[in-house]
């Protein structure tokens, strides 16, 4: 199989729904010629032209609200928001409008759009530009949430989401674009709420979503020269999330450990391993773990960034104290 | 000054429009009254905010529109939705949370939407619709509907920084929207001058977009523009922002009843005096001799007559079972 970037991947996927679906526009900040600062659209306005890939002013409300009513008109809009951490600029047109207006017309009206935007620290981008906020928008009913992996999750679950009815945030992560991995040249769907089994083990499961994959991949091998055998799970959508998958790993292993991007307080790993409590508990023979960001604004100075982020080395160190039934004593 | 001292002569052929105007004006008093009357005697959940004295406005534009045209409203949004198209039976049912309601009682007095008449719904968030009628005026160029769409709006509006990134989007796109600013004087309890500095059609006229103001008691006023405006944003000359000076009635909303502390109970009496739309526009109907004072009052009994066989039928309608309460969250797929 061909491997392309994760970049290409997503670039493929607008492209091939547009040539599909005249309905479907693109609109956000410098996604024409620019392509974007990560040049992940580039191409796109030389075929389709001005009219439907639209740069827009620096409005991030204003063309958010503006996606919502061309999609609850009879267009399917693909936002781009440039920057995860500008999710706070539009959360009243996508959380009291957008995720709203299906539910509280009693199923008359609808908004099928898709906003794109990333996630990702250790870029050296501070603060403001490193935020994984993908828990905050999960937190909100309407809304779906997708966390592709790889290049291949990428282009099958952004077709997904620009085919779904619904109000759908895709995330995908800023320092990922460039990697590559085999996606197939004929078409491919990814169905919303499916997890991926990535690597089947025995001894402890491993949820990770987005570039948590590579995390958890890197300590799986650690591990399995050591004679630790990780499961890993990548959920694909948090919302929809496929508990079925993740309770029967945990049934089979016993231990899991769950691994995610956003700060740990609250979000996605709280959430995956309180239902692993709830609906696994007397499988479990140690408690479930969880490694998110730390609860900090992004620093700045690399020297501080990457302690903020799990790692394979605290990881597979983490599953190690796990097997040995220590507990916990890091948050 | 009165509707009779400036408008033009009737025209005999209008009469029907004319009379279908005052009818729609009276249609949202009526729907009004009783859902005042509901929220005081305790049958009405929640909260409301009446319209009652601004019903020139939503039907003086609405009138100039299509069905198949797009408007968005506000938290103010029940004199829209009837001048729109709706149906008081559907309305009453969504007020008071029944299944029958036009969102099966999900969205209530502050999210009434009618799809099929074109009304994008109420939005509970101040100027927080501006996108969504941007929006579908840029989906209507797109598809080449010839879809003109309204967003309503009031004075209190224009403190939200998403109407001017839209209207800056709407007059570079030049779609078809017309931004209908209702100035009522106030935003909830505070005077409009306390709280927008300079001119109000300054703000777009700085886009580059063509703004007007017009008395928004006068429905021939409005209406006059609005046919103007509606067939010239068709033609792709839009967008257009509108000031409508007009006044409401009751507070900000029902049970805002001591509201001495921020407008007099003489300016109020002035305005329901002097310058209600329905009264003026139908002494300009008996003067034109397009109507005998007679004919008026059995249209307004008739009126109040519907409006409460529709109170009637939804106070008995049953509510939504409780399976509704986690249906319409995600599209069926």
């Amino acid at each position: 199989m061909r491997e392309i970037t994760l970049s290409k991947a997503v670039n493929e996927a607008i492209a091939e729904e547009m040539r599909r679906d005249p309905t479907i526009i693109l609109m956000g900040e410098d996604v024409a010629e620019a392509g974007t600062p990560f040049k992940v659209l580039s191409g796109l306005v030389e075929e389709f032209g001005p009219e439907r890939i639209l740069d827009t002013p620096i409005s991030e409300p204003g063309f958010t609200g503006i996606a919502v009513g061309a999609a609850m008109t009879g267009m399917r809009p693909i936002v781009d928001l440039m920057f995860g951490d500008f999710l706070f600029l539009v959360m009243d047109q996508l959380c009291n409008q957008a995720a709203k207006t299906h539910y509280m017309s009693g199923g008359k009206l609808s908004v099928p759009m898709v906003l794109r935007t990333n996630m990702g620290a250790t870029r050296r981008s501070a603060a403001q530009h490193s935020q994984s906020l993908h828990a905050l928008v999960a937190h909100i009913p309407g809304l779906k949430v997708a966390m592709p992996s790889s290049a291949y999750e990428a282009k099958g679950l952004l077709k997904t989401a620009i085919r779904d009815n619904n109000p759908v945030v895709i995330f995908e992560d800023k320092l990922m674009y460039q990697d590559k991995a085999g996606v197939p040249e004929e078409e491919y769907l990814i169905p919303f709420g499916e997890a991926k089994v990535l690597r089947e083990g025995r001894d402890i499961t491993f949820v990770a979503t987005s570039s948590m994959r590579q995390v958890a991949e890197k300590a799986a091998e650690t591990l399995s020269a050591e004679g630790i055998e990780a499961e890993i799970i990548d959920p694909r959508t948090i919302v929809p999330l496929d508990e079925a998958t993740i309770l029967a790993s945990v049934r089979k292993t016993g231990r899991a450990i769950v691994v995610d991007e956003g700060h740990q307080s609250f979000g996605v790993t709280a959430e995956i391993a309180a239902r692993i409590a709830e609906k696994a508990f007397y499988y479990l023979d140690a408690p479930v773990g969880r490694m998110g960001a730390m609860d900090v604004p992004v620093p700045f100075s690399p020297a501080l960034e990457d302690l903020t982020v799990p790692t394979p080395e605290r990881l597979a160190e983490r599953a190690r104290a796990t097997l040995r039934g220590e507990p916990v004593h890091a948050a | 000054m009165s509707l009779s001292e400036t408008a033009a002569p009737a025209r005999p052929e209008n009469a029907a429009t004319y009379l279908r105007l005052y009818r729609q004006m009276a249609k949202i008093r009526a729907f009004e009254d009783n859902a005042n009357e509901l929220y005081l005697s305790g049958k009405m959940p929640g909260l409301t905010h009446m319209y009652s004295g601004q019903e020139a406005v939503a039907v003086g534009i609405c009138e100039a529109l299509t069905k198949d045209d797009k408007i968005t409203s506000t938290h103010r949004g029940h004199g829209h939705c009837v001048a729109k198209g709706a149906e008081f039976k559907e309305m009453f049912c969504e007020l008071l949370g029944k299944a029958e309601g036009y969102c099966r009682g999900k969205g209530g007095s502050m999210h009434i939407a009618d799809q099929d008449n074109g009304n994008l719904g109420a939005n509970a968030i101040v100027g927080g619709s501006a996108g969504i009628a941007t929006g579908a005026a840029l989906a209507a160029k797109r598809l080449g509907t010839q879809g003109v769409s309204v967003c309503f709006f009031g004075d209190g509006a224009l403190g939200q920084g998403l109407l001017y990134e839209v209207m800056n989007m709407a007059a570079l796109w030049k779609l078809p929207v017309i931004y209908a600013c209702e100035n009522n004087l106030y935003g909830e309890y505070t005077k409009v001058e306390e709280m927008a500095a300079g001119a109000l059609a300054a703000r777009a006229k700085a886009f580059g977009i063509e703004t007007h103001e017009v008395d928004g008691q006068d429905v021939l006023a409005v209406n006059r523009l609005a046919e103007d405006l509606v067939e010239r944003a068709r033609k792709g000359e839009g967008p257009f922002f509108v000031v409508l000076h007009t006044y409401r009635y009751h507070g900000h909303h029902v049970g805002d009843i001591n509201r001495t502390y921020y407008r007099s109970k003489e300016e109020e009496a002035d305005w329901k005096a002097n310058r209600d739309p329905i009264t003026n526009f139908g002494k300009w109907l008996v003067a034109e001799k397009i109507a005998t004072p007679e004919e008026l009052g059995q249209l307004g009994e008739d009126v109040a007559r519907e409006a409460k066989a529709a109170v009637d039928y939804a106070l008995a309608a049953p509510y939504p079972p409780a399976d509704e309460v986690d249906m319409h969250v995600y599209v069926a797929a």
